[in-house]
């Protein structure tokens, strides 16, 4: 084997492309959570089709001893286990990486680039030798090259073997076998090349306090820990797995033990305008309820969404963002809905919108999301992506304040209704903050209101009278401000040298984004960054904008959404933001960001 | 303009229910219906039977879609909880305030438009889910807000205002809600209250999905001669096959009937429906055998009223999802979140 391959410890992508529905991704979920047992920051980009089996599939693995989470666009070693790829793959490889590949079937003519090393590993001759059934063998195969890389790069063998323990504690008999799979793997790579490569790793002890989590299961423990009891969805690619997570936490924290009684109730609608209604119709009963979906499912809502907003009903909403638009590619990943969701809806509708950044914002604001809905009495949308939604990231341990109680927000219990004077009015805004108390139905004689979409006055009571919307409406509009003044702050990261210009960006493009600001200061290019959380925009958004002369604006889309919003509600000038955008539905690679900027930066050097 | 209130006059004589309520107490604003309007006589029944059955009015949430029935819930129990939902999606509504309080009553009003087109779908899987619930369905075939387009429920032959024939074949909501697995249906005619009050009884009693569909002419839209939504062609045409009195739990009082002439059903809360065959052939309890008689009669150009099909045995949405019996809205915070030590224990399955 020749030796082409640079030192690279601790810091190397290693992509696998397998066939999808072959059981690839166990093997691949096993490798990178090795790695981050070995104490290295790791994390892994799923890349895959819409389909059961059959159609191609990759799995990106980036190793990085500085705990740069995003795409990084290289690719060290490749592991090409699908023969329809090939030579994609081939073209891929970073000059100077490997690629392994099953010399079952010997490609020499195939696949051959003088800059990379190929390594053959006879895995489906090994695995075939070894198993007897069909199914078996394709599966082993998968725990072959496992075994192969873990020879390769210098995964420690006892960390493998705990995890497949854990992965097969159910299921004791497939232990053996699986580590049986690895083991022909390993052996074989040492015996025929020269391990480990340059390429390798090397325990580190940079994971302690953290967790390999994906941003749906995050958020439906945050709905758990909200004390969610009503859930609702339509089945949808990529926030489904949201539902599966809180069904399965509720079916173990809500259940009673002895009678198996649920106080959890989830429905699968018939389609995502029903999802919403039941939302509302709990959410109006007192209950914290949900609904997760993805693009076309929000459309769907729009127009309960917008009697939310008019009728003051809380909800709240996780839009796990994919391409769009209609069914576009449903299992890539895209920032393509930001619009969407601010202004959903007919007539005058805006809506609070919280960009989490990671999992661990996830399960965070989805726990906001339940307080800012019950306090502003509205729906929240919180807008997630497939990349945060369905792909495990390395986050720190999630924390929980046992001294946190709910803000239901202005409800006026039983009690406090039987104590009013007079009668009990729906929308009089007795604080100024353009928040009306509301009651829960069945609760007091006096608390009955009418809940309509149609034009209400201050009471509640219908009305087609000019004069009277208008006071709804504007009153509503100081409830907007009032909700500018209770979202989450953004997140900013200011440089220790001065700096004119920022960076301005939402949720999945985080780690991109924070990886650019290094790599740019490493090349004397100083910028500040600022990531927004939540719409409405809070004060301290514009006053970063309006500290900087000039700003680029990260985000995953093609038309500059996010700019679009900054240039509807804030007064920052236009030719002052310059876009970045990444729309091809994979992850943000952080070498957009620093070209980006540092093409900017040399235009004026230049200039 | 707004809505009218109705002037709250109580004279001393009126009598009062269990609750030491009158029938005022289960009124409404006024109708702002067309005079005559079919929908206002189901409103009358709605008001009569929730008098009659003493269900406290706070304890009841009304609900509608869009539409002339839809508007109605303004003119009932005033004390009540109300949400006019959009277009065709009550039942979702519905299902979300089941979901979270299976204690309240829900009676939910709609229309052919906003049940059996716009809301088909809401309004099969509600019945699918056996919601517990009324569901009243005011039906006369004609959008009236719109100005009289043919509604799904329009008969083949039936003939608009201005003389367009229907050629389309109607959807049926009691044979619809039949086939979807609907554990009550009923139809009855707005014209009928003596008919009408006693179903209205028994579906809010019946634990699980209700559905009465009330023929209900549009006066204005619908009421003509070539119409077979009319008040007289429903007259004629209708006959009730099965009659039934609703008894509420009394112990210690026993309802005398004659066996042979009279079925009774007891409910979940120990209410009676005394169900008497107007009809010898017809069979409340057989699904197959109920829609292949209102076939047949339909067919006749005959329209079969009163409570038409009724099983007490299916369980509703919380009884399949095995729900707590408390309302899942007055469940504490501390039952709800399984706390900081359980966090922190639940992650090491992510490292």
């Amino acid at each position: 084997m020749p030796n082409h391959a640079k030192s690279r410890i601790n810091d190397f992508v290693i992509k696998l492309a397998n066939v999808n529905g072959t059981g690839s991704a166990s093997a691949n979920t096993l490798l990178m959570k090795a790695i981050f047992r070995m104490g290295i920051p790791v994390t892994g980009k799923n890349f895959f089709p819409s389909n059961i089996q059959g159609l191609p599939t990759w799995y990106e693995i980036r190793v990085s001893r500085n705990g740069y989470l995003a795409r990084s666009g290289s690719v060290d070693i490749m592991v090409a286990m699908n023969q329809q790829t090939y030579s994609q793959d081939l073209d891929e490889v970073s000059p100077g990486g490997t690629l392994i590949y099953d010399s079952t079937w010997p490609r020499e003519s195939v696949i051959s680039r003088p800059d990379i090393a190929i390594v053959g590993i006879p895995l489906a001759r090994m695995c075939n030798e070894r198993f007897k059934s069909a199914r078996v063998r394709i599966l082993m195969k998968n725990m072959a090259y496992v075994g192969a890389l873990a020879a390769l790069v210098d995964i420690e063998l006892k960390v493998i073997e705990k995890l497949v323990r854990e992965m097969f504690a159910s299921k004791k008999a497939l232990i053996e076998s699986n580590m049986e799979a690895i083991a022909l793997g390993y052996d074989y790579a040492n015996e025929h090349f020269a391990c480990p490569l340059p390429t390798r790793l090397k325990r580190l002890n940079k994971t302690a306090g953290h967790i390999m989590i994906d941003g749906n299961t995050a958020a439906a423990l945050g709905c758990v820990y909200a004390g969610a009891t009503v859930g609702a969805w339509y089945p949808i690619t990529p926030s489904t797995s949201l539902m599966d997570a809180f069904r399965a936490f509720c079916e173990e924290y809500r259940k009673d033990a002895n009678t198996g009684e649920r106080n959890f109730c989830v429905v699968q609608a018939e389609d995502e305008l029903a999802a919403i209604g039941i939302v509302l119709g709990a959410a109006w009963n007192g209950a914290r309820a949900f609904t997760p979906t993805s693009g076309p499912g929000l459309s769907l809502m729009s127009e309960f969404i917008g009697f939310a907003y008019f009728a003051e009903v809380p909800a709240v909403l996780f839009d796990v963002q994919r391409v769009g638009p209609s069914t576009g590619m449903p299992t890539r990943t895209q920032q393509g809905d930001i619009l969407a969701a601010a202004y959903a809806s007919h007539g005058d509708t805006r809506h609070v919108v919280l960009f989490p950044g990671d999992p661990r914002e996830c399960f965070e604001l989805s726990v906001a999301a339940f307080d800012l809905a019950d306090r502003l009495q509205t729906p929240v949308i919180v807008l997630s992506d497939l990349d945060i939604g369905m792909n495990d990231w390395m986050c720190r341990e999630f924390e929980w304040d046992p001294a946190y109680r709910p803000d239901r927000g202005k409800v006026l219990n039983p009690k406090t209704v039987a104590r009013l004077r007079g009668r009990f009015h729906r929308y009089v805004d007795p604080d100024g903050d353009g928040i009306a108390p509301r009651t829960i139905p069945g609760g007091h004689p006096k608390g009955s209101y009418f809940v309509r979409g149609s034009g209400h006055n201050r009471y509640g009571e219908y009305t087609e009278d000019s004069n009277e919307y208008v006071e709804v409406v504007d009153r509503l509009k100081r409830k907007w401000a009032t909700a500018a003044k209770l979202v989450p702050e953004p997140a900013i990261r200011r440089t220790r040298k001065p700096a004119s210009w920022g960076i301005v960006s939402v949720g999945s493009c985080n780690s991109a984004v924070n990886e650019a600001i290094d790599r740019l200061a490493a090349k004397g290019i100083h910028v500040n960054y600022c990531r927004i959380r939540a719409f409405p925009f809070s004060s301290k958004v514009t006053r970063f904008l309006d500290r900087h002369d000039y700003v680029f604006v990260v985000e995953q889309n093609r038309d500059a959404q996010l700019k679009s919003l900054l240039m509807v509600e804030t007064t920052y000038p236009a030719d002052r933001m310059h876009s970045i955008l990444s729309y091809g539905g994979l992850p943000m690679d952080y070498r957009c960001v620093v070209e980006a900027i540092e093409e900017t930066y040399l235009e004026g050097v230049a200039a | 303009m707004t809505s009218i209130v109705k002037p709250r006059i109580v004279h001393h004589g009126l009598s009062r229910n269990r609750l030491g309520l009158t029938i005022r107490d289960y009124e409404g604003g006024m109708s702002t219906l067309c005079a005559g309007c079919g929908h206002d006589s189901v409103t009358a029944a709605i008001i009569q039977a929730l008098f009659e059955l003493a269900v406290p009015p706070h304890r009841v949430a009304k609900m509608s879609g869009i539409g002339c029935s839809s508007k109605t819930p303004a003119y009932f129990l005033g004390a009540s909880h109300s949400f006019n939902a959009v277009h065709g999606r009550m039942p979702s509504i519905a299902t979300g305030a089941a979901a979270a309080n299976r204690e309240l009553y829900l009676l939910g009003v709609s229309g052919d438009g906003d049940s059996l087109s716009i809301g088909l779908g809401q309004f099969a899987h509600a019945v699918r889910r056996n919601i517990d619930m009324l569901y009243i369905i005011e039906n006369n075939g004609v959008y009236g807000l719109t100005k009289g387009q043919f509604s799904a429920s329009a008969d083949i032959g039936t003939a608009a205002k201005r003389g367009e024939v229907n050629e389309q074949p109607p959807i049926d909501p009691v044979q619809l809600t039949m086939a979807l697995g609907g554990t009550f249906v009923a139809r009855s005619f707005s014209g009928d209250k003596d008919q009408l009050v006693p179903l209205i009884k028994a579906g809010m009693r019946h634990e699980g999905f209700a559905m009465i569909d009330v023929l209900s002419p549009c006066v204005t839209f619908n009421d003509h001669e070539a119409s077979t939504k009319s008040y007289q062609y429903t007259r004629e045409h209708s006959h009730e096959v099965m009659h039934t009195d609703f008894v509420p739990p009394m112990p210690g009082i026993r309802v005398a009937y004659e066996e042979g002439e009279v079925v009774p059903i007891t409910m979940h809360d120990g209410s009676r429906l005394l169900l008497r065959k107007v009809s010898d052939d017809y069979d409340p309890h057989s699904r197959g055998a109920a829609i292949e008689y209102i076939r047949t009669h339909q067919r006749k150009g005959e329209i079969v009223t009163g409570l038409l099909f009724v099983d007490e045995s299916e369980p509703d949405m919380h009884g399949i999802n095995s729900t707590t019996g408390m309302p899942l809205n007055e469940l504490g915070f501390r039952s709800l979140c399984p706390g900081k030590r359980r966090l922190a224990s639940l992650q090491r399955r992510y490292r």
